[in-house]
């Protein structure tokens, strides 16, 4: 445990504090993963870019800031953001989970035209991976893409596609090698959503608003560079995407700070004059979930330093997303049952970020069973944990013929 | 910057490994936990072999000088082989008490006696670390008197360290006149259950420290965090024994490990256990290094590995069927063993409501 805070990371500290207090004022409220960042949070992002709060380890000729990983100087920047309550940058799908796919295996091309622009927040991604008929068994998928004079061309449907009403582009998972078998003839493609033949039709989720789509590709055509690795490797390209997926759907550091939000929210609401923090019902119930939160945190900061030695995590690794995603959601469901009668008002605004605070706890609240469900369902987590991680035997698979019954 | 262990403790822990391995089939550990004392004398003797004993010891007493994550390693593998050794209170809490308390010549005169293994000290409290049980001591000049339930580590000890309300500590010989030990039959038969009854026994006080208070809280809090470190081990024990049996059970004509309901089991059990290990480290790593933060960790660590533990305690033996139920397979031995964490030094809820108070948001 060499966490020592030599001169060298006390001046970041006073670096990251200082600038918190100087800058502080011009962070956005979140990270806006939910909608196209506005004029602030691209300054704010740009500000984070040239300080190296953001990108800090990408490598300097695709955008980021080229320093090697150092574990503790980002749980410094982490804990510094969090503790103020400033936003530590935009988080989405494309920043989070299309720009380390590229970086461990896309090409240096592919690299130095994707990175930059999408650590900035200028190219916003969407996930096209689920189909009506294929959620959980990802690899079922059966939008394809054949190939025709250099281009791929593609025809299928994608569901649930988060951001795609406002997305640039899209990583695609499809079908192109008819008979490679089921997870053999996969291809991971990067396709502009300007392309014609994309139909993009909102649906609203169970928040009220429109967050997901169904993704209609009908002649779609993109030149056939636009794949990540080779055809036919769609499924190892998808499971990277994914293993930085689980890890984002189940960041500790989004729990440390969510955490600070429901103190901060027990200790101004109050029930019958007794503020709810010194309840103890409700702080037995705060405290609980601030044990599993402390846990996570420094099990990210193992995973971290893992992670920068090069050493394999297994099945520490592998339960992030069930661990971190389960946790977000009890502490939701605090801040709502602190609310109580009170949170029950319900006014969705046009824009996420001038919800009054009870209806963006419900939000969150309801969201946060999205995000179990997505990125694979925490059933598909456990499956995943016992047969990957601990080498528990697969499920039999059940050949059952679906039709009429005779 | 590194947060993991580092290779000397890998070491340590795969000696010591070596040691449990070697000397605590469940045979042997049957023998112990039928006289009920929690000491066994030839692991002891391994202990003190390995340099364990002196763990916490600086090196001019004769000890190794190591910190608290490295008796936070050891505990973790003595709970997974449930080692009947006096280690909380014998060889972290009471080294530390006089460390922190004790004058250099108190230091000198009894802490090379620590490391050798040659006097092994029980801790009490007279209050304040969440006893349900009666806890009263009165102090007159260098006489103590009073009834001390909750004893840690009382077994075979040579001495018991009572810490007086006020925080500061007494060491009385528990040969001496006045001494009156009472041993419970123990729900953990790796640790011993005993009461102190004091007549104008004769006290050494240690009160060389600026702050008593300070001090008490210090060394409960690495009680607590090795306890936990315990818990950790013998729940991770728990837990891969039934990863193993449910590779090789048969029913239905496979093996149990591959229905859902126990895969899915042992998933959200990993997923509880693991990290786990990473609060532990760092609440042991704080009582050194971090003091901003050494009490919410201590008090959390103590109080999460104590619902963590239970969790898993309960659902591996619920995984080994009637099997689980017996004495035959053992099993019941580590279930014990977390069920006596869960409570010494403070249950859970206890431990919550002083991190609550150290945090502010105790004032009514
Ligand atoms: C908020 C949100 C955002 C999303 N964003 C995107 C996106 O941007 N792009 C994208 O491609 N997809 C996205 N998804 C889709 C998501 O990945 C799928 O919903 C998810 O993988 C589950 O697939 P499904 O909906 O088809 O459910 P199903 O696969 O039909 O699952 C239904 C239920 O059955 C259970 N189940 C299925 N198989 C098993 C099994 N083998 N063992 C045990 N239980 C099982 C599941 O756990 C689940 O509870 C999003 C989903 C949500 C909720």
């Amino acid at each position: 445990m060499d966490l020592a805070y030599g001169p060298k990371y006390r001046a970041l500290q006073e670096e990251v504090r200082g600038f918190v207090r100087s800058h502080g004022h011009l962070s956005p409220r979140t990270g806006g993963g939910r909608k196209r960042p506005d004029k602030r949070a691209l300054a704010w992002q740009h500000l984070l870019l040239q300080h190296g709060y953001f990108a800090r380890n990408i490598p300097k000729e695709y955008g980021g800031f080229g320093l090697p990983l150092d574990v503790m100087e980002l749980a410094i920047i982490a804990d510094e953001f969090s503790s103020a309550g400033v936003s530590p940058g935009i988080m989405n799908q494309g920043i989070s989970m299309l720009v380390p796919t590229l970086l461990e295996v896309g090409s240096k091309e592919q690299c130095a035209k994707w990175v930059g622009p999408t650590i900035r927040g200028e190219v916003i991604w969407c996930q096209g991976y689920s189909e009506p008929g294929s959620g959980s068994d990802l690899a079922a998928a059966k939008t394809h893409a054949r190939v025709e004079d250099g281009h791929f061309i593609i025809n299928g449907q994608k569901i649930w596609t988060s951001s795609a009403h406002f997305a640039d582009m899209m990583f695609l998972l499809c079908r192109t090698e008819t008979e490679k078998g089921k997870h053999g003839g996969l291809s991971y493609l990067l396709v502009p959503m300007s392309a014609p033949g994309i139909d993009v039709r909102p649906l609203v989720t169970m928040t009220g608003r429109a967050e997901f789509n169904e993704t209609f590709l009908t002649d779609v055509r993109v030149p056939i560079d636009q794949i990540v690795m080779r055809r036919g490797d769609g499924w190892h390209v998808a499971n990277v995407t994914l293993k930085y997926e689980r890890l984002l759907l189940g960041d500790p550091n989004k729990l440390t700070y969510r955490l600070a939000r429901v103190i901060e929210l027990m200790k101004k609401t109050s029930l019958e004059g007794v503020p709810t923090i010194q309840i103890p019902e409700y702080r037995d119930r705060l405290l609980r979930i601030q044990g599993e939160v402390l846990a996570s945190k420094f099990h990210g900061l193992r995973l971290l330093s893992e992670q920068a030695k090069g050493e394999e995590s297994g099945v520490r690794r592998l339960i992030v997303k069930l661990n971190g995603t389960m946790i977000a959601y009890r502490l939701s469901s605090l801040a709502v049952d602190v609310l109580g009668a009170a949170g029950l008002p319900y006014e969705p605004k046009g824009e996420a970020l001038e919800d009054d605070e009870a209806t963006t706890w419900q939000i969150d609240n309801m969201y946060d069973i999205g995000l179990i469900i997505g990125g694979g369902s925490s059933n598909i987590q456990r499956n995943i944990i016992g047969e990957r991680g601990l080498g528990l035997p697969r499920e039999p698979t059940a050949d059952i013929k679906l039709g009429p019954k005779e | 910057m590194e947060f993991g262990l580092s290779n000397e403790q890998w070491m340590l822990e795969n000696s010591l490994r070596g040691l449990l391995e070697e000397k605590l089939s469940l045979e042997r550990l049957r023998k112990v936990a039928e006289i009920g004392s929690g000491f066994d004398a030839t692991l002891w003797e391994g202990l003190v072999a390995q340099g364990i004993v002196g763990l916490l010891v600086p090196e001019r007493f004769g000890g190794s000088g190591l910190a608290l994550l490295d008796a936070a390693v050891v505990a973790e593998s003595l709970g997974y082989h449930v080692a009947p050794a006096p280690f909380p209170a014998s060889v972290v809490m009471a080294p530390l008490a006089l460390m922190s308390a004790g004058s250099e010549a108190q230091q000198a005169k009894w802490l090379p006696k620590i490391a050798s293994g040659e006097v092994r000290i029980s801790v009490a409290f007279a209050g304040g670390v969440g006893q349900t049980g009666e806890a009263s001591v009165q102090l007159d000049g260098d006489q103590i008197s009073g009834l001390l339930t909750g004893a840690l580590d009382a077994g075979a000890a040579s001495h018991v360290l009572v810490f007086l309300p006020d925080g500061r500590a007494a060491l009385v010989d528990a040969h001496e006149m006045g001494v009156a030990i009472e041993m419970r039959g123990s729900l953990d038969r790796t640790r011993p259950v005993s009461s102190y009854e004091l007549n104008d026994a004769r006290a050494i006080i240690l009160d060389a420290a600026n702050d008593a208070r300070v001090v008490a809280a210090r060394v409960a809090d690495a009680g607590r965090v090795v306890l936990a470190a315990d818990t950790l081990g013998a729940a991770q024990s728990m837990f891969d024994r039934a990863l193993a049996y449910s590779k090789e059970r048969v029913q239905f004509n496979r093996v149990i490990g591959s229905f859902q309901g126990v895969k899915h089991t042992l998933a959200d059990l990993v997923t509880m256990l693991e990290p786990c290990r990473a609060l532990v480290w760092y609440a042991a790593h704080a009582q050194d290094a971090v003091p901003e933060e050494a009490r919410i960790l201590a008090l959390q660590a103590k109080a999460h590995l104590g619902e963590v533990g239970r969790e898993i305690a309960r659902l591996t033996t619920e995984m080994h069927g009637g099997m689980g139920f017996t004495d035959l397979l053992g099993l019941h031995y580590w279930f014990k063993r977390v069920a006596f964490n869960r409570q010494m030094l403070g249950a859970p809820e206890h431990c919550r409501q002083e991190a609550a108070a150290v945090q502010g948001w105790l004032t009514v």
